[in-house]
Protein backbone atom coordinates (compact mmCIF):
# COMPACT_ATOMS: atom_id res chain seq x y z
CA UNK A 1 0.00 0.00 0.00
CA UNK A 2 1.35 3.56 -0.68
CA UNK A 3 2.05 5.36 2.40
CA UNK A 4 -0.07 8.72 2.65
CA UNK A 5 1.85 11.92 3.90
CA UNK A 6 1.58 12.13 8.09
CA UNK A 7 1.76 15.41 9.89
CA UNK A 8 4.51 13.76 12.62
CA UNK A 9 4.89 10.42 13.39
CA UNK A 10 5.65 9.60 17.46
CA UNK A 11 7.03 6.15 17.49
CA UNK A 12 7.44 4.86 21.24
CA UNK A 13 8.87 1.45 22.31
CA UNK A 14 10.74 0.58 25.05
CA UNK A 15 14.04 -0.82 24.36
CA UNK A 16 16.70 0.16 21.45
CA UNK A 17 16.32 -2.72 18.38
CA UNK A 18 12.15 -2.81 18.55
CA UNK A 19 11.68 0.33 16.30
CA UNK A 20 14.52 -1.53 13.66
CA UNK A 21 12.96 -5.00 13.62
CA UNK A 22 9.42 -3.71 13.10
CA UNK A 23 9.47 -0.38 11.76
CA UNK A 24 12.87 0.46 10.13
CA UNK A 25 11.89 0.11 6.31
CA UNK A 26 8.19 2.24 7.39
CA UNK A 27 10.37 5.17 9.00
CA UNK A 28 12.74 5.31 6.33
CA UNK A 29 9.94 5.91 3.72
CA UNK A 30 8.15 8.39 5.75
CA UNK A 31 11.66 10.29 6.39
CA UNK A 32 12.29 10.04 2.50
CA UNK A 33 8.78 11.65 2.31
CA UNK A 34 9.89 14.58 4.55
CA UNK A 35 7.53 13.52 7.39
CA UNK A 36 9.15 14.27 10.80
CA UNK A 37 9.66 11.47 13.28
CA UNK A 38 10.21 11.19 16.61
CA UNK A 39 11.67 7.99 18.67
CA UNK A 40 10.89 8.01 22.16
CA UNK A 41 12.87 5.13 23.51
CA UNK A 42 11.94 4.06 26.86
CA UNK A 43 15.21 1.92 28.18
CA UNK A 44 18.71 1.47 26.86
CA UNK A 45 18.43 -2.48 26.82
CA UNK A 46 20.21 -2.46 30.15
CA UNK A 47 19.06 -5.87 30.51
CA UNK A 48 19.84 -7.50 27.18
CA UNK A 49 21.30 -10.91 27.94
CA UNK A 50 23.73 -11.29 24.99
CA UNK A 51 26.97 -10.45 26.26
CA UNK A 52 28.83 -12.98 24.13
CA UNK A 53 31.40 -15.85 24.83
CA UNK A 54 34.03 -15.20 24.82
CA UNK A 55 32.26 -11.43 26.39
CA UNK A 56 32.38 -8.23 24.63
CA UNK A 57 30.28 -5.94 27.19
CA UNK A 58 29.38 -6.56 30.86
CA UNK A 59 25.96 -5.50 32.55
CA UNK A 60 27.25 -2.63 33.37
CA UNK A 61 28.53 -1.32 29.61
CA UNK A 62 26.04 -2.98 28.31
CA UNK A 63 23.60 0.62 28.02
CA UNK A 64 26.26 2.55 26.58
CA UNK A 65 27.10 0.60 23.32
CA UNK A 66 23.16 0.29 23.06
CA UNK A 67 22.34 3.61 23.14
CA UNK A 68 25.38 4.42 20.88
CA UNK A 69 24.03 1.21 18.29
CA UNK A 70 20.62 3.23 18.87
CA UNK A 71 21.99 6.77 17.71
CA UNK A 72 23.40 4.74 14.56
CA UNK A 73 20.48 3.25 14.09
CA UNK A 74 18.55 6.43 13.82
CA UNK A 75 20.78 7.61 11.74
CA UNK A 76 20.54 4.93 9.32
CA UNK A 77 16.77 5.40 9.24
CA UNK A 78 16.95 9.54 9.01
CA UNK A 79 15.76 10.02 12.75
CA UNK A 80 16.32 13.26 13.85
CA UNK A 81 14.31 13.52 16.96
CA UNK A 82 15.51 10.45 19.05
CA UNK A 83 14.17 10.73 22.77
CA UNK A 84 15.87 8.50 24.96
CA UNK A 85 13.22 8.50 27.98
CA UNK A 86 15.78 7.21 31.16
CA UNK A 87 13.21 4.09 32.21
CA UNK A 88 14.96 1.15 32.85
CA UNK A 89 14.97 -2.07 31.36
CA UNK A 90 12.50 -5.15 32.66
CA UNK A 91 11.04 -2.27 34.99
CA UNK A 92 8.66 -0.51 33.03
CA UNK A 93 5.50 -1.99 33.73
CA UNK A 94 6.50 -1.32 37.57
CA UNK A 95 5.91 2.28 36.86
CA UNK A 96 3.72 4.49 38.51
CA UNK A 97 0.72 3.66 35.69
CA UNK A 98 -0.09 7.09 35.70
CA UNK A 99 2.81 8.73 35.35
CA UNK A 100 3.36 6.63 32.34
CA UNK A 101 0.45 7.84 30.79
CA UNK A 102 1.66 10.95 31.76
CA UNK A 103 4.76 10.64 29.49
CA UNK A 104 2.97 9.85 26.19
CA UNK A 105 0.44 12.54 26.83
CA UNK A 106 3.27 15.24 27.01
CA UNK A 107 4.76 14.05 24.05
CA UNK A 108 1.09 13.98 22.12
CA UNK A 109 0.91 17.38 22.90
CA UNK A 110 4.56 18.78 22.30
CA UNK A 111 4.36 17.09 18.79
CA UNK A 112 0.69 16.85 17.72
CA UNK A 113 1.02 13.86 15.79
CA UNK A 114 -1.20 12.34 13.43
CA UNK A 115 0.50 8.76 13.55
CA UNK A 116 1.99 6.81 17.13
CA UNK A 117 3.98 3.64 16.29
CA UNK A 118 3.75 1.20 19.12
CA UNK A 119 2.98 -2.27 20.20
CA UNK A 120 -0.48 -3.79 20.03
CA UNK A 121 -1.35 -4.27 24.36
CA UNK A 122 -2.13 -8.18 24.65
CA UNK A 123 0.10 -9.42 22.14
CA UNK A 124 3.56 -7.59 22.45
CA UNK A 125 5.23 -10.53 24.73
CA UNK A 126 7.33 -8.58 26.88
CA UNK A 127 6.17 -7.39 29.73
CA UNK A 128 8.13 -3.66 28.54
CA UNK A 129 6.32 -4.27 25.13
CA UNK A 130 3.21 -4.78 26.56
CA UNK A 131 3.45 -1.88 29.48
CA UNK A 132 4.59 0.31 26.98
CA UNK A 133 1.72 -0.18 24.23
CA UNK A 134 -0.68 0.11 27.56
CA UNK A 135 0.37 3.79 27.95
CA UNK A 136 0.43 4.70 24.76
CA UNK A 137 -3.02 3.31 24.32
CA UNK A 138 -4.48 4.79 27.51
CA UNK A 139 -3.27 8.73 26.63
CA UNK A 140 -5.03 8.29 23.29
CA UNK A 141 -8.20 6.61 24.46
CA UNK A 142 -8.02 9.75 27.12
CA UNK A 143 -7.93 12.30 24.22
CA UNK A 144 -10.82 13.41 22.61
CA UNK A 145 -11.87 11.44 20.02
CA UNK A 146 -11.31 13.82 16.53
CA UNK A 147 -8.32 14.64 17.67
CA UNK A 148 -6.58 11.40 18.35
CA UNK A 149 -4.45 10.33 16.19
CA UNK A 150 -4.43 7.11 14.61
CA UNK A 151 -2.18 4.22 16.13
CA UNK A 152 -0.06 1.20 13.64
CA UNK A 153 -0.19 -1.27 16.60
CA UNK A 154 3.08 -4.40 16.58
CA UNK A 155 1.58 -7.38 17.48
CA UNK A 156 3.57 -10.95 17.17
CA UNK A 157 2.69 -12.98 19.76
CA UNK A 158 2.05 -16.32 18.85
CA UNK A 159 -1.29 -15.90 18.99
CA UNK A 160 -1.79 -13.02 16.96
CA UNK A 161 -3.43 -14.42 13.17
CA UNK A 162 -5.32 -16.34 15.35
CA UNK A 163 -6.86 -13.51 17.54
CA UNK A 164 -6.57 -10.39 15.38
CA UNK A 165 -6.31 -11.74 12.06
CA UNK A 166 -3.96 -10.77 9.19
CA UNK A 167 -2.76 -7.30 9.74
CA UNK A 168 -4.52 -4.66 7.53
CA UNK A 169 -1.36 -2.45 7.11
CA UNK A 170 1.15 -3.59 5.16
CA UNK A 171 3.97 -1.81 3.73
CA UNK A 172 6.32 -3.08 1.21
CA UNK A 173 9.86 -1.73 2.19
CA UNK A 174 11.95 -3.24 -0.12
CA UNK A 175 13.24 -0.24 -1.95
CA UNK A 176 14.90 0.92 1.61
CA UNK A 177 15.47 -2.92 2.55
CA UNK A 178 19.50 -1.55 2.67
CA UNK A 179 18.15 1.41 4.81
CA UNK A 180 15.96 -1.72 6.85
CA UNK A 181 19.26 -3.75 6.87
CA UNK A 182 21.94 -0.86 8.03
CA UNK A 183 19.69 0.28 10.95
CA UNK A 184 19.90 -3.49 12.16
CA UNK A 185 23.44 -3.56 11.94
CA UNK A 186 23.93 -0.62 13.93
CA UNK A 187 22.10 -2.80 16.72
CA UNK A 188 25.06 -4.88 16.29
CA UNK A 189 25.23 -6.42 19.75
CA UNK A 190 21.50 -7.74 19.23
CA UNK A 191 21.76 -8.54 16.01
CA UNK A 192 25.28 -9.73 15.10
CA UNK A 193 24.43 -13.51 15.39
CA UNK A 194 21.09 -12.78 13.51
CA UNK A 195 23.01 -10.85 10.26
CA UNK A 196 25.71 -13.79 10.68
CA UNK A 197 23.17 -16.52 10.35
CA UNK A 198 21.17 -14.27 7.38
CA UNK A 199 24.66 -13.97 5.54
CA UNK A 200 25.64 -17.63 5.80
CA UNK A 201 22.32 -19.03 4.30
CA UNK A 202 22.40 -16.79 1.61
CA UNK A 203 25.86 -17.98 0.65
CA UNK A 204 24.48 -21.83 0.92
CA UNK A 205 22.30 -20.43 -1.40
CA UNK A 206 19.05 -21.28 1.27
CA UNK A 207 18.48 -17.46 2.25
CA UNK A 208 16.17 -17.49 4.49
CA UNK A 209 13.19 -16.13 4.46
CA UNK A 210 13.37 -12.67 3.49
CA UNK A 211 9.80 -11.60 4.03
CA UNK A 212 10.73 -9.43 6.87
CA UNK A 213 13.01 -7.39 5.25
CA UNK A 214 10.60 -6.32 2.76
CA UNK A 215 7.45 -6.13 4.39
CA UNK A 216 6.35 -4.35 7.71
CA UNK A 217 2.71 -4.90 9.02
CA UNK A 218 0.39 -2.98 11.38
CA UNK A 219 -2.50 -2.99 12.88
CA UNK A 220 -4.85 -0.49 13.19
CA UNK A 221 -5.36 0.06 17.19
CA UNK A 222 -9.64 1.26 17.31
CA UNK A 223 -11.56 2.30 19.87
CA UNK A 224 -14.88 1.25 20.84
CA UNK A 225 -16.31 4.75 21.43
CA UNK B 1 35.20 -10.28 31.61
CA UNK B 2 37.73 -13.43 31.67
CA UNK B 3 36.89 -16.58 32.54
CA UNK B 4 36.79 -17.80 36.43
CA UNK B 5 40.06 -17.71 37.91
CA UNK B 6 39.36 -19.47 41.24
CA UNK B 7 42.46 -17.88 43.01
CA UNK B 8 41.99 -14.16 41.91
CA UNK B 9 38.21 -14.13 42.19
CA UNK B 10 38.45 -15.91 45.64
CA UNK B 11 41.03 -12.99 46.50
CA UNK B 12 38.95 -10.41 45.33
CA UNK B 13 35.74 -11.41 47.07
CA UNK B 14 37.87 -11.28 49.88
CA UNK B 15 39.01 -7.75 49.11
CA UNK B 16 35.34 -6.71 50.01
CA UNK B 17 34.36 -8.79 52.72
CA UNK B 18 33.32 -6.78 56.07
CA UNK B 19 32.65 -3.52 53.84
CA UNK B 20 28.88 -2.42 52.97
CA UNK B 21 28.51 -2.81 49.39
CA UNK B 22 25.85 -2.48 47.28
CA UNK B 23 24.86 -5.89 45.42
CA UNK B 24 23.53 -6.65 42.17
CA UNK B 25 22.35 -9.85 41.84
CA UNK B 26 20.26 -10.89 38.42
CA UNK B 27 18.87 -14.29 37.18
CA UNK B 28 16.81 -14.95 34.69
CA UNK B 29 16.13 -17.56 31.29
CA UNK B 30 14.85 -14.21 28.75
CA UNK B 31 11.97 -12.41 28.87
CA UNK B 32 10.79 -14.52 25.37
CA UNK B 33 11.40 -18.02 26.71
CA UNK B 34 8.08 -19.15 26.80
CA UNK B 35 7.30 -17.27 23.00
CA UNK B 36 10.20 -19.40 21.60
CA UNK B 37 9.16 -22.47 23.87
CA UNK B 38 5.42 -22.60 25.57
CA UNK B 39 7.34 -25.93 27.87
CA UNK B 40 9.06 -23.18 29.26
CA UNK B 41 8.44 -22.13 32.79
CA UNK B 42 9.40 -18.29 32.15
CA UNK B 43 11.15 -17.01 35.89
CA UNK B 44 14.07 -14.73 37.54
CA UNK B 45 14.90 -12.65 39.95
CA UNK B 46 16.61 -9.22 40.14
CA UNK B 47 18.09 -6.82 43.02
CA UNK B 48 20.13 -3.79 42.36
CA UNK B 49 21.85 -1.84 44.36
CA UNK B 50 21.10 -3.22 47.92
CA UNK B 51 23.11 -2.85 50.66
CA UNK B 52 24.73 -5.76 52.24
CA UNK B 53 28.10 -6.40 54.53
CA UNK B 54 29.34 -10.10 54.30
CA UNK B 55 32.23 -11.67 56.42
CA UNK B 56 32.90 -14.49 54.39
CA UNK B 57 32.63 -14.96 50.21
CA UNK B 58 33.97 -17.78 48.83
CA UNK B 59 33.48 -19.13 45.48
CA UNK B 60 33.52 -23.17 44.91
CA UNK B 61 35.87 -24.80 42.49
CA UNK B 62 33.51 -26.57 40.19
CA UNK B 63 32.86 -24.69 36.78
CA UNK B 64 30.26 -23.35 36.30
CA UNK B 65 31.01 -21.78 39.34
CA UNK B 66 29.14 -21.02 42.93
CA UNK B 67 29.69 -17.97 44.95
CA UNK B 68 28.45 -17.59 48.28
CA UNK B 69 28.40 -14.72 50.69
CA UNK B 70 27.37 -15.11 54.31
CA UNK B 71 26.20 -12.21 56.34
CA UNK B 72 25.63 -12.05 59.87
CA UNK B 73 22.01 -12.90 58.95
CA UNK B 74 21.76 -14.32 55.91
CA UNK B 75 22.99 -15.27 52.24
CA UNK B 76 23.63 -14.51 49.18
CA UNK B 77 24.04 -16.73 46.25
CA UNK B 78 24.94 -17.21 42.54
CA UNK B 79 25.03 -20.61 40.85
CA UNK B 80 26.44 -20.74 36.83
CA UNK B 81 29.04 -18.12 37.12
CA UNK B 82 31.64 -18.56 34.28
CA UNK B 83 33.28 -14.69 34.11
CA UNK B 84 34.01 -11.79 36.00
CA UNK B 85 36.62 -8.96 36.28
CA UNK B 86 37.38 -5.80 38.46
CA UNK B 87 36.17 -3.15 35.78
CA UNK B 88 37.63 0.31 35.89
CA UNK B 89 35.39 1.45 38.73
CA UNK B 90 36.41 -1.13 40.88
CA UNK B 91 33.79 -3.11 40.74
CA UNK B 92 33.75 -6.94 41.03
CA UNK B 93 31.37 -8.00 37.97
CA UNK B 94 30.67 -11.52 37.60
CA UNK B 95 28.46 -13.21 35.09
CA UNK B 96 26.85 -16.68 34.02
CA UNK B 97 26.99 -16.83 30.13
CA UNK B 98 25.41 -20.09 28.39
CA UNK B 99 26.83 -21.60 25.65
CA UNK B 100 25.91 -19.01 23.24
CA UNK B 101 27.00 -16.07 25.18
CA UNK B 102 23.53 -15.33 26.37
CA UNK B 103 23.50 -13.39 30.63
CA UNK B 104 22.06 -16.37 33.09
CA UNK B 105 23.29 -15.38 35.93
CA UNK B 106 24.67 -12.24 37.41
CA UNK B 107 26.72 -11.17 40.83
CA UNK B 108 28.24 -7.83 41.31
CA UNK B 109 29.49 -5.79 44.24
CA UNK B 110 30.59 -2.73 44.24
CA UNK B 111 31.80 0.02 47.30
CA UNK B 112 29.19 2.74 45.42
CA UNK B 113 26.00 2.05 44.07
CA UNK B 114 25.61 1.02 40.83
CA UNK B 115 23.56 3.28 37.76
CA UNK B 116 20.18 3.53 37.99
Amino acid sequence: MTLQPERHILVVFPHPDDEAFSSAGTIRLFRNMGVPVTYACLTLGEMGRNLGNPPFATRESLPEIRRNELIAACEAMGIEDLRMMGLRDKTVEFEDDEKMVKLVTDLINELNPSLIITFYPGYAVHPDHEATARAVIEAVRRMEKEKRPRIYAVAFANNTMAKLGVPPIVHDVSSVKEDKVAALRAHHSQTAWMMAETNHRAEEGKPMSDSWFNVESYYLYTFDD
Amino acid sequence: MKEVNINELQALLNSFANKDVYIHLETTNGAYASHFDEKVFNSGAFIRNVKIRYELGKVVDDSPHRVGLKMEHGWVYAQGITHFELDEHGRLLMAGLDYTGKLAVALEISETPFSY
